[in-house]
């Protein structure tokens, strides 16, 4: 085909149908709204969350489970984007690891060492370590459809940021639930159940996010 | 990166053609080209590869430009998202044909700045081979607007399909053409 033909057919089909940005603002609201009701409906929120809210260890969990979330949403968004500086939005995925370092470091001084590993077990670590992928189906499902209109350069590392953001909002919405607030309990169980998910977005990327 | 004159022209006409400016993305298209043809030139020269390579390469980074238009913020500098695009793109491209190659960046920047050339087009793949390979609509649409020239609604006409269909019939024909290079 000549290349001015091309240029002829490209030209008619000159207006964009969904933009890259909107399409992943509608997957992460879809993927949090289903995955919030699947909360609800299924195992529902915690029933005393009310009265818990205030104390420091059920904010934190919240808080750094939504912050992470929120940084991670944003790496997935710039790495569909040709272009676009990825180093600092990298970095600052340290940011809660360290406020979770912290925390662990606050409850192992303040706790006394005979109960360290009954609050690292927990009491539905298994549970947790089911619900949280399951959660972050529908969001991991939105951000790959949402990233297949973009162009990673990468797309292992752009499917381990769908993942690790997927992970992050599962996590963020399963703490509303979770009966277990320790920060050991956070730092063992949503770790490895975010870890998951994003390795296995990272797999599933390889495969499908190519362009 | 300093935003040049052309820069900033390019980039006024591809906000225009993502809201659906027909001429403007037109004069994108055929400002862009040139450059894109010199740099794919200039590689496969390297490796001794013949000029029709060159030009398929060509074709390749302008379906890739085309069909990740949506991924432009029109907020942001048009630079660095084209520079990014092209040189993934003719990476990957030169790659496949089995050419080992990178791309410095310095390379791709260069030609926002760089003046223009024209060089006459030569195609490997033919059209016809080409449209064989498309699916029913989508063949037909394709001859009617590129060889034969006509516009959207002319070729809905002549195909008594809607406007509508024949967007999207276009637009998937579009990406049946860049699946058809990845598969080469």
């Amino acid at each position: 085909m000549k290349t001015d033909d091309l240029i002829t057919l490209m030209t008619q089909d000159a207006p964009v149908g969904l933009r890259y940005g909107r399409a992943l603002a509608i997957a992460l609201v879809a993927g949090v709204a289903v995955s919030g009701v699947l909360l609800v409906i299924t195992v529902g929120l915690r029933h005393n969350m009310a009265s818990v809210f205030e104390t420091a260890r059920v904010l934190f969990k919240i808080v750094v489970t939504i912050a992470l979330a929120v940084l991670a949403a944003r790496l997935a968004m710039r790495i569909g984007r040709p272009g676009e500086a990825l180093r600092l939005p990298a970095l600052l995925l340290g940011l809660p690891a360290l406020l979770v370092g912290a925390a662990v470091a606050a409850e192992l001084a303040v706790l006394p060492q005979a109960t360290w590993k009954a609050n690292m077990v927990g009491g539905n670590a298994l549970f947790c370590l089911f619900f949280i992928p399951v959660l972050s189906l529908a969001p991991l499902a939105g951000l790959f459809w949402a990233l297949k209109q973009g162009a990673p350069e990468n797309p292992t590392a752009a499917g381990a940021a769908a993942g690790l953001a997927a992970g992050a909002i599962a996590a963020a919405i399963y703490a509303w639930h979770c009966p277990d607030d320790s920060p050991l309990f956070l730092a063992a169980w949503y770790t490895i159940a975010i870890g998951v998910v994003t390795g296995a977005g990272a797999l599933l990327g390889r495969r499908w996010l190519r362009w | 990166m300093k935003q040049s004159a052309r820069e900033e022209e390019w980039a006024d006409w591809l906000r225009l053609a993502i809201k659906g400016d027909v001429q403007a993305y037109n004069r994108f298209l055929v400002a862009v080209t040139p450059h894109l043809r010199r740099m794919a030139r200039r590689r496969c020269d390297q490796y001794g590869a013949p000029a029709s390579e060159a030009e398929d390469v060509v074709q390749e980074v302008l379906l890739a430009i085309h069909l990740k238009r949506g991924t432009w913020d029109p907020a942001r500098p048009l630079g660095p998202w084209l520079t990014t695009i092209v040189r993934n793109k003719l990476v990957d491209s030169l790659r496949r044909r089995g050419r080992q190659v990178s791309v410095p960046i310095d390379d791709v920047s260069d030609f926002l700045e760089a003046g223009d050339e024209t060089h006459e087009a030569a195609d490997r793949l033919d059209t016809e081979t080409m449209l064989a390979q498309l699916r029913d609509p989508q063949r037909d649409i394709v001859r009617s607007i590129s060889i034969e020239g006509a516009g959207i609604r002319e070729t809905a006409a002549r195909l008594k399909m809607t406007e509508g269909a024949v967007r999207v019939a276009l637009h998937r024909a579009l990406k049946s053409l860049a699946a058809l290079y990845r598969s080469d």
